[in-house]
């Protein structure tokens, strides 16, 4: 079974998901930002050494650590709803609501962070 | 606003398999992950909150509670910190993690590689893969 699609690259980017749709895309950059860098922090404590410490000042420096807890973050938070909604199905019905509420979680929680990470990024 | 009803077939005509099998993992490996993250953050509160530990170093703790993640910290006492009850915390979080994440980009593959030759190479890739890093990762956990 060969599956084919007929959607241009110009027309999915046109496609209305909206708020469900920009949470499945987030959710899929950020789980693969989380496995490459879990795969090279595994590696690099593994390898230890000159490389161990050229791959640690990449995630230590301020531009990364936004990155990636976005990943985290958004992930977690949003694996946590479709955990919730997947195990009581009757809970989709309200999944629009759901993403308004892992908005509402999200950004306070996500602003004070890069607010701490930036404030240290300027010495203080 | 339109209501869709949601399709509910009983288990027995559903069948289980592998796909089922690891969609239902993934919901509860999340979930686990929440408890031994949280059950990490609790033991470094114990260990190490009340001698001034920084909080970015409590959640470093969390994310993972592996000794590493301390000992370049100016945490005074390494000892509670290096157990086997820890590292085996650790490695649990480890098998989960690993299992999680090596099925998600599977099924992110799936989106973009749809022939059968093309999937049974990206499946293998994946174990090989996956058993790589539970090795080294184990490594990591028990010896350094």
């Amino acid at each position: 079974m060969v599956l084919k699609r007929n959607v241009s690259l110009a027309s999915a980017l046109r496609y209305k998901g909206q708020g469900p749709m920009l949470t499945y895309i987030l959710h899929r950059i950020g789980g693969v930002g989380m496995a490459v860098f879990v795969t090279v922090h595994i590696l690099a404590s593994f390898v230890g050494g000159k490389a161990g410490i050229f791959a640690n000042s990449i995630y230590e420096s301020w531009l990364f650590q936004i990155f990636i807890f976005f990943c985290v973050l958004f992930h977690a938070i949003n694996g946590l709803r479709i955990t919730i909604s997947d195990l009581w199905p009757k809970l989709i019905q309200h999944q629009r609501e759901a993403i308004w509420v892992e908005w509402a979680v999200f950004l306070p929680i996500y602003g004070i962070a890069v607010y701490i990470i930036i404030r240290a990024a300027l010495g203080g | 606003m339109t209501t869709t009803k949601s399709r509910n077939l009983p288990l027995a005509k559903r069948g289980i398999n592998f796909e089922m099998i690891m969609w239902i993992f993934t919901r509860l490996s999340a979930l686990a992950m929440y408890a031994l993250i949280l059950f990490a953050i609790i033991g470094a509160l114990i260990m190490g909150a009340r001698t001034q530990m920084n909080m970015a170093d409590v959640l470093r703790w969390g994310f993972m509670p592996n000794l590493s993640h301390v000992q370049n910290t100016n945490v005074p006492d390494i000892a509670p910190w290096s157990t086997p009850f820890w590292r085996a915390v650790g490695s649990l979080l480890l098998l989960v993690a690993t299992a999680h994440g090596v099925h998600g980009l599977v099924v992110i593959c799936d989106d973009y590689i749809v022939t059968p030759r093309g999937r049974q190479i990206v499946r293998f890739i994946s174990i090989v893969f996956m058993i790589a890093m539970i090795v080294i990762g184990l490594y990591v956990v028990w010896t350094l």
